[in-house]
C-alpha cells in the first residue's frame, strides 16, 4: 500500500494539500504573532522591565504603606469640604473658561495630608493638599490638586518614584533610612534645590492659613485665542485664629471647627508667566514681581466625613479642565493624570473602611 | 433566470461580494478597531502618552460606535452573500455566533467606555470640541463594575477578531475558497481568479 493510495483528508469537501496547509499555518502564525504581540507589549506583559507604568507606582505605593484598602495611593488621609467660587469676571482677561465669568460656582473638594497612610498621624511639616473640582459634575468642569508647598519636590516622574521608595520608614526608626534619603537626593539635585526653595517657607499652623498652589504650569486661553502660562494659587483671607488641637487627627481636628464656626475664604490668584519663566519644571519658582490677577473668592462652607458620593469618590486629576485652560509640556502633569486614574480604578474596586477623620467625632 | 450581469473576469461574481458599503464599512471598523485596542492598551502603561492617547481614544470609540450603529443598520436591510460550500453545517453556526459576538461587543464596548467615564463624573469629550452627555450616575461603585467590564470586553474583543481572522485565512489560504475575496476591493488588475 503506497501512501498516494490513501484518501486525502478533506475539509468541507475539499480535499487537504500539505503545501496548502502548512502556507495557512504561516500566515495565521505570522498574524497571531504580530496581533498578540503587540496587545502584549502594549499592555505591559512584556518589555516594561525597565519603564515605569501607573502600575509600578501603586505598587511602590503598596510597598511603602502597606494595603490601604479603599483608599487614595497618596494623599489617602483626607475630609471632604463643600461651597463656592464667586468669579469677579478679572480672569477673563486670559481665560475664556466658564468659570472665571462674574457669578458664582459650586465647587467640591478635599482637604489632605501627603502620604499614602490613611492613618498617619498629622506632622506640621508633611505636605497639605487641597482638591477642588469647580463646577462638578458638569461638563465644563475644572479640577485641580494643590500642595501648600511654593515649588514641587520633583521635576520628573523618576525623581518622584525615587523619592517615594527612599521615603519608606525603617522598621527599627520608623523613619525613612538616612542614607537612602542622602543617596536620593545625591541623584536628584534639583530635589535638594526645591527642598531648599520649600524650607525657606516654613508650613503655617493648619489648613486655614495654608496658601495653595498649583505648582504645575497651565496655559489658560483667551476669548481672542491668546495663550498665557499661568501658575494659580489660593491665599487666605483673613484666616480664622488657630484652634488649639492635638493627637492624631489635630490639623483635621483644627479645619472641621474652623468651618463649623464659620466659612473659610481663599483668594484665587493667577500668577502670568513670562515666556522666560520655568514653564515646564515644578521645582522652579517664578519671579516674585509677576504680575497676579485677583479672580474671585473661594468660600468652603462645609466639612463632611469621606463618604461614598462625596469628595471621596472624586479623582482630582489635574488635567479634568475647561475649554479655556489647557496643559502646559510641564512632564509631570500626564503622569500625574495616569497615576491617579490606576489609583482610583484600584480603590474603586477594593472594600472601603472607615476613613482617620470622622467629622462627626470632633467635639465642639 | 437572473438578469445579473456576471463579472467574467473575477472569480466572485457580484452576489458573491458584499455591497461595497458593506465591505468599506467593515475595513473601517477593522482599522478603528485595531487603532482603540492598541491606543487603549498603550496608554494605561505609557505615563507620558496617556494624556493625548486618552483623549484620542475616546475620539475613535465615539467613530466606532456611530460606525457600528449604521453597520447594524446596513447589516438587517441588506443580507450578506452566501458562504462558499466548504463551510459546513456546523461550521456554518459557529460563523453566525461569531459575528453576532462581534457586533455585540463592538456596540458594547464604546458604550462601556463613555458610562464608565460618565460614572467618574468626568465630562466626556471627544475629537476635542464635543461634549457628550453623561449615560450613568455619579458612582463609584457603577464606575468601577463597568472600568473592569472595559478591560475584560477588551481581551473578548482581541480573542474574536483574533479567531475571525484567522478562520479567514485558512478558509482563503488552505482551501481557496475565496473567502478573504467577498470582503476585498479589486484595485487594478483583476487576474487571480481562484475559487
Amino acid at each position: 500500500m503506497t501512501p498516494s493510495s490513501k484518501p486525502r483528508p478533506t475539509w468541507g469537501g475539499v480535499p487537504l494539500e500539505r503545501r496548502r496547509i502548512l502556507l495557512g499555518m504561516a500566515a495565521i502564525g505570522g498574524f497571531l504573532a504580530v496581533d498578540l504581540g503587540a496587545v502584549a507589549y502594549a499592555g505591559g506583559w512584556i518589555g516594561t522591565a525597565h519603564r515605569l507604568t501607573p502600575h509600578i507606582f501603586i505598587k511602590a505605593f503598596e510597598w511603602v504603606n502597606g494595603k490601604q484598602s479603599g483608599f487614595r495611593k497618596n494623599h489617602a488621609k483626607g475630609v471632604a469640604v463643600a461651597g463656592y467660587f464667586d468669579s469677579n469676571g478679572n480672569g477673563r482677561e486670559v481665560s475664556r473658561a466658564a468659570v472665571f465669568r462674574s457669578g458664582r460656582t459650586p465647587v467640591l473638594g478635599r482637604f489632605s495630608l501627603a502620604g499614602g497612610n490613611a492613618h498617619a498621624a498629622d506632622m506640621a511639616a508633611t505636605a497639605r493638599g487641597l482638591g477642588l473640582a469647580f463646577g462638578f459634575p458638569g461638563g465644563a468642569q475644572w479640577r485641580t490638586a494643590m500642595l501648600n508647598l511654593p515649588v514641587f519636590p520633583d521635576s520628573s516622574p523618576q525623581g518622584f518614584y525615587d523619592r517615594l521608595l527612599a521615603s519608606k520608614p525603617s522598621p527599627g526608626t520608623g523613619k525613612p533610612d538616612p542614607e537612602a534619603t542622602a543617596a536620593f537626593l545625591a541623584a536628584h539635585p534639583e530635589t535638594a534645590k526645591a527642598m531648599k526653595i520649600i524650607g525657606q517657607s516654613p508650613p503655617t499652623p493648619g489648613f486655614a492659613d495654608s496658601t495653595f498652589r498649583s505648582l504645575n504650569t497651565f496655559y489658560f486661553i483667551s476669548e481672542s485665542g491668546s495663550r498665557t502660562p499661568v501658575r494659580w494659587s489660593l491665599v487666605p483671607v483673613t484666616p480664622p485664629p488657630p484652634r488649639t488641637s492635638s493627637g492624631p487627627n489635630a490639623l483635621f481636628d483644627a479645619v472641621v471647627r474652623q468651618i463649623r464656626s464659620g466659612p473659610l475664604q481663599w483668594k484665587l490668584m493667577l500668577t502670568l508667566g513670562a515666556p522666560s519663566d520655568p514653564l515646564d519644571d515644578a521645582t522652579l519658582s517664578w519671579p516674585a514681581d509677576r504680575r497676579a490677577i485677583d479672580a474671585g473668592t473661594l468660600t468652603l462652607t462645609s466639612i463632611e466625613t469621606e463618604r461614598a458620593g462625596n469628595a471621596r469618590d472624586i479623582n482630582f486629576d489635574p488635567l479634568v479642565l475647561p475649554p479655556g485652560i489647557e496643559r502646559s509640556d510641564d512632564p509631570l502633569l500626564s503622569p500625574r493624570s495616569a497615576v491617579y486614574a490606576a489609583s482610583y480604578r484600584v480603590r474603586a474596586r477594593e472594600p472601603k473602611s472607615a476613613p482617620a477623620v470622622n467629622v462627626d467625632e470632633v467635639a465642639l | 433566470m437572473s438578469t445579473e450581469i456576471k463579472d467574467t473576469a473575477a472569480a466572485a461574481t457580484p452576489s458573491h461580494k458584499f455591497t461595497a458599503l458593506s465591505r468599506m464599512f467593515h475595513w473601517l471598523t477593522a482599522i478603528l478597531i485595531f487603532a482603540a485596542l492598541l491606543i487603549g492598551f498603550t496608554m494605561v502603561n505609557w505615563l507620558a502618552g496617556y494624556t493625548d492617547l486618552r483623549v484620542i481614544h475616546m475620539s475613535v470609540g465615539a467613530l466606532i460606535l456611530l460606525v457600528v450603529v449604521l453597520r447594524i443598520v446596513n447589516r438587517v436591510r441588506h443580507h450578506p452573500p452566501a458562504w462558499p460550500p466548504t463551510v459546513g453545517r456546523l461550521e456554518g453556526k459557529a460563523v453566525i455566533l461569531s459575528e453576532r459576538a462581534l457586533y455585540a461587543l463592538l456596540l458594547a464596548q464604546p458604550l462601556v467606555g463613555w458610562a464608565m467615564v460618565s460614572a467618574s463624573g468626568t465630562p466626556v469629550r471627544v475629537f476635542g470640541v464635543l461634549r457628550l452627555p453623561p449615560i450613568a450616575p455619579f458612582n463609584i461603585d457603577v464606575f468601577s463594575v463597568l472600568r473592569e467590564a472595559h478591560s475584560i470586553l477588551a481581551y473578548l474583543l482581541v480573542a474574536v477578531v483574533a479567531a475571525h481572522v484567522s478562520a479567514v485565512l485558512a478558509h482563503s489560504i488552505v482551501l481557496s475558497d475565496g473567502m478573504l475575496r467577498r470582503m476585498t476591493f479589486h484595485i487594478g488588475r483583476r487576474e487571480r481568479s481562484k475559487i
